[in-house]
C-alpha cells in the first residue's frame, strides 16, 4: 500500500505563502490533480513531495513514513517535468537507463527494462536517438518512460503536456491514464487546465493562493463547487454579486426570494449555462433579456443574455434553437448556487413543473425581474 | 536593410570590392608569412620566391635554443592551463550557482586585470618577484600568466554552468543521483563545450605570451615566442620568424576549428543568454 499524506504543509517565500496549510490524504493507486491558476502553489506542493523544496511547517508521509529528512534521490517518487528536462548529451536509451545504472543493475536487466519502458510509451526502437532529434510529444514520452522505468511508488507530473498542441495533449493524456490504471500507480498531476484535470483525476484539489479551495471528485466539483473561486475556475459559470434585501437576493434587476436565516457580508450567485433556459419573451416564469452574442462551441452553443441593469448571464442553447444576436428572449433559471462570503453554497432549484420538494431546497415558481 | 535590386551592378561591385579588401586585409599577412616560411631564396623585389623548400624549417628545428624552448613553452602552457582549471572551474561553478556578498564586484575585477595596460603590471610584478627571488624561475612565469587566464577560465565556464537547466539536475537527483553524480554526469557534460573552449583559449594565450615571460622569466626561462622575438630582432633572417610563427599557429587553428563547433551548439548560446 502506498499512500501519501500531507499534513498542514506550509511553504513561504519571504513573506508570501506559496502553500498554506495543505492537508491531503492520497489513497493507493489514486490519481490526484492539483488544479489552479499559475502561482497558486500547486507546483510548489508537488516539488515538496518530490523533495526539491522543504516545507516550513507540516509533514509529508509516504506509506506512513515522514519524508522530511529524505533527499529527493532517496524518495520513492519520480517526477516528469514540464520542460521534459531530458539530458541532451545522452541518447534516449541513456536517459532511461541512467537511474537503473545508478542502482547498479546488471546490464542485461537494464537493457530489458529500457526496452519495455520504451514499448510502454510507444517509442520502441528509438534508443539510439538523441532528445533533440525527437518531436515534442516523443520527448515527453521519453521523460515519462524515464520515470516509469524506476517503478516509482508515486508518480509526479508537473504540467507535462502544457507545451504540446491540443490534439497531442489529449492523446498523451489518454495514454497516461491507461498506463496509470494498468500499473496502479499513485499519481499526482499538476495542471492549470480544468478540462485535463476533469478527464484524468479521481479527485481534484482546487488550489488558489496557496490554499485548498476544494477536494472532491470531478463531477462533485462541477455539480457543487465549494467556493466561488472553484465555481469560476471549473467549467463555464455566470458569477453575479448579489445583495440580500427584504427576504430577496438581488443582482441588478434579477431577484430571487430567500427567506432562510443566514448571515453574510457578501452574497454571490453562480449559474451554470445548462441550468438557464431561453424561451420566447414574456413567457410565464421568465425574465426578459436581449441576446448579446452567441458562441458556437460545436456540440453546444452558449448565448450571453443581457438582462436589465446590465447583468449578463450565459445560457446554453441547443443547435435547433434559432436564436441570434439582438433577439428579445425570456430567461428561465432552473438551478443556481448561492454563496455566503464566497463559500458554503446553498443549492437552489426552481422547478417550473416541480414534482418533488425536499426541505433542503427552495422551490420557486418564477424568477421575477 | 537595402533591398537587393536586379541589375544593381554598382552595389554588387562595391560589395565585392569590400569583400576583396577584407580578405586581403585579414588573409594577406597570413599568406605572406606562409610564403616566407617556405621560401628558400627570395629577393624581395621579386613577386614570388626564387626557390621553395624546407631549408629554413631544418635550420630552425636544428637550433638548440628552439629545441629547448618548445618543450619549455608546452610545459608552461600545460601547467598554467591545468592550474587555472583547478582554481577557476570551482570558482566558476560558485559564481554561477551560489549567492555571496560582493559577487558582482569580484566578477568585474577579473576584467580589470585585462582592462589595464599589461606592461606596467608586469613591471610591478617583476619588481616584487625580484625582491622575493622568484625572478627567472618557472614559478614566476606560471604565476604571471595565471593571472591573465582568470578572465577566460571563470567567465566562460560560469556562463556555461548558468546555462545548464536546473531542471535537468533535478531530474537526475530525482532518479537517484547524489549531488556529486549530478555534477559529474550532468552538469559538467552539459558545460563541456564551453569549458573546452576556455581551456584552449587559456592554453593558446599562455603559449603565445611574450611580454610576461620576457619580463619575469629571462634569462633562465626562454619560451618559444621569446626565441622568435630574439630571432627577429637579432638577425634579419625573415624565414626564421616565419617558420616559427607557422609552427605557433597550430594551436590557434585547433582552437578555431573547435570554436566553430562550439558556437553552433545551442547550450553555449543559452549559457550567455542566461
Amino acid at each position: 500500500m502506498t499512500t501519501l499524506t500531507l499534513q498542514n504543509v506550509t511553504r513561504k517565500f519571504g513573506e508570501a505563502y506559496a502553500v498554506n496549510r495543505l492537508d491531503l490524504d492520497v489513497a493507493d493507486g489514486e490519481f490526484i490533480c492539483l488544479l489552479g491558476p499559475s502561482g497558486c502553489g500547486k507546483s510548489t506542493a508537488l516539488r515538496m513531495i518530490a523533495g526539491f523544496e522543504t516545507p516550513d511547517e507540516g509533514d509529508i508521509l509516504i506509506a506512513g513514513a515522514s519524508m522530511l529528512d529524505v533527499p529527493p534521490n532517496r524518495r520513492a517518487t519520480s517526477m516528469v517535468f514540464q520542460s521534459h528536462a531530458l539530458w541532451s548529451h545522452m541518447t534516449v536509451g541513456g536517459n532511461i537507463a541512467f537511474g537503473l545504472k545508478l542502482r547498479r543493475l546488471p546490464r542485461s536487466v537494464v537493457a530489458e527494462k529500457v526496452a519495455s519502458a520504451l514499448m510502454l510509451v510507444g517509442l520502441s526502437g528509438l534508443e539510439k536517438r538523441y532528445p533533440a532529434q525527437l518531436s515534442g510529444g516523443q520527448q515527453q514520452r521519453v521523460a515519462l518512460a524515464r520515470s516509469l522505468v524506476l517503478e516509482p511508488k508515486i508518480l509526479l507530473l508537473d504540467e507535462p503536456f502544457s507545451s504540446l498542441d491540443a490534439h497531442l495533449r489529449i492523446r498523451l493524456r489518454d495514454e497516461l491514464k491507461a498506463i496509470q490504471r494498468r500499473l496502479g500507480l499513485t499519481t499526482i498531476f499538476v495542471t492549470h487546465d480544468q478540462e485535463e484535470a476533469m478527464s484524468l483525476a479521481d479527485r481534484i484539489v482546487v488550489m488558489n493562493r496557496g490554499a485548498v479551495e476544494q477536494v472532491a471528485a470531478p463531477g462533485m466539483i462541477y455539480e457543487r463547487p465549494a467556493t466561488v473561486f472553484a465555481a469560476g475556475f471549473i467549467g463555464t459559470m455566470t458569477i453575479l454579486p448579489a445583495r440580500l434585501e427584504d427576504g430577496q437576493l438581488t443582482a441588478g434587476a434579477f431577484k430571487i426570494p430567500f427567506s432562510r436565516q443566514y448571515s453574510a457580508n457578501e452574497w454571490t450567485f453562480a449559474l451554470r449555462p445548462e441550468d438557464c433556459e431561453l424561451t420566447a419573451p414574456s413567457e410565464y416564469g421568465t425574465s426578459p433579456g436581449v441576446v448579446d452574442h452567441v458562441a458556437d462551441l460545436g456540440s453546444t452553443r452558449i448565448a450571453t443574455v443581457m438582462m436589465e441593469d446590465a447583468v449578463a448571464i450565459k445560457a446554453q442553447i441547443s443547435r435547433r434553437q434559432t436564436i441570434a444576436k439582438g433577439d428579445r428572449v425570456g430567461l428561465r433559471v432552473n438551478r443556481l448556487l448561492v454563496y455566503r462570503d464566497g463559500r458554503s453554497p446553498v443549492e437552489t432549484t426552481f422547478a417550473a413543473q416541480a414534482e418533488t420538494q425536499t426541505p433542503d431546497k427552495i422551490i420557486q415558481r418564477d424568477v421575477t425581474a | 536593410m537595402m533591398t537587393r535590386r536586379r541589375g544593381g551592378i554598382s552595389d554588387q561591385a562595391a560589395g565585392a570590392l569590400l569583400l576583396a579588401a577584407l580578405i586581403i586585409f585579414v588573409l594577406g599577412p597570413l599568406v605572406c608569412v606562409m610564403v616566407w616560411a617556405f621560401a628558400d631564396v627570395w629577393r624581395p623585389p621579386a613577386f614570388l620566391p626564387a626557390e621553395w623548400g624546407f631549408k629554413y624549417w631544418g635550420l630552425v628545428l636544428a637550433r638548440a635554443d628552439v629545441r629547448q624552448a618548445l618543450p619549455v613553452s608546452l610545459t608552461i602552457s600545460a601547467i598554467v592551463t591545468l592550474l587555472s582549471a583547478v582554481v577557476c572551474l570551482p570558482a566558476a561553478y560558485a559564481f554561477a550557482r551560489l549567492e555571496f556578498p560582493g559577487k558582482r564586484w569580484l566578477l568585474l575585477s577579473f576584467i580589470a586585470v585585462n582592462a589595464f595596460p599589461r606592461f606596467p603590471l608586469y613591471v610591478s610584478i617583476a619588481v616584487f618577484f625580484l625582491s622575493s627571488g622568484l625572478i627567472g624561475t618557472y614559478t614566476a612565469v606560471v604565476l604571471v600568466q595565471l593571472v591573465f587566464t582568470l578572465l577566460f577560465m571563470i567567465w566562460i565556464p560560469a556562463a556555461a554552468f548558468r546555462g545548464v537547466d536546473p531542471r535537468m539536475e533535478e531530474a537526475a537527483r530525482d532518479v537517484g543521483a547524489s549531488h556529486l553524480t549530478v555534477l559529474l554526469r550532468i552538469t559538467l557534460p552539459q558545460a563541456a563545450p564551453a569549458i573546452g573552449a576556455a581551456l584552449l583559449l587559456t592554453f593558446v594565450n599562455t603559449f603565445y605570451d611574450v611580454d610576461g615571460a620576457l619580463l619575469v622569466g629571462v634569462p633562465d626561462v626562454r619560451t618559444l615566442p621569446i626565441i622568435m622575438l630574439s630571432l627577429i630582432t637579432g638577425q634579419i633572417i625573415v624565414q626564421y620568424g616565419a617558420v616559427l610563427s607557422v609552427m605557433l599557429w597550430v594551436p590557434s587553428l585547433v582552437l578555431l576549428l573547435f570554436a566553430r563547433r562550439l558556437f553552433e551548439s545551442r547550450s553555449f548560446a543559452a549559457g550567455f543568454g542566461a
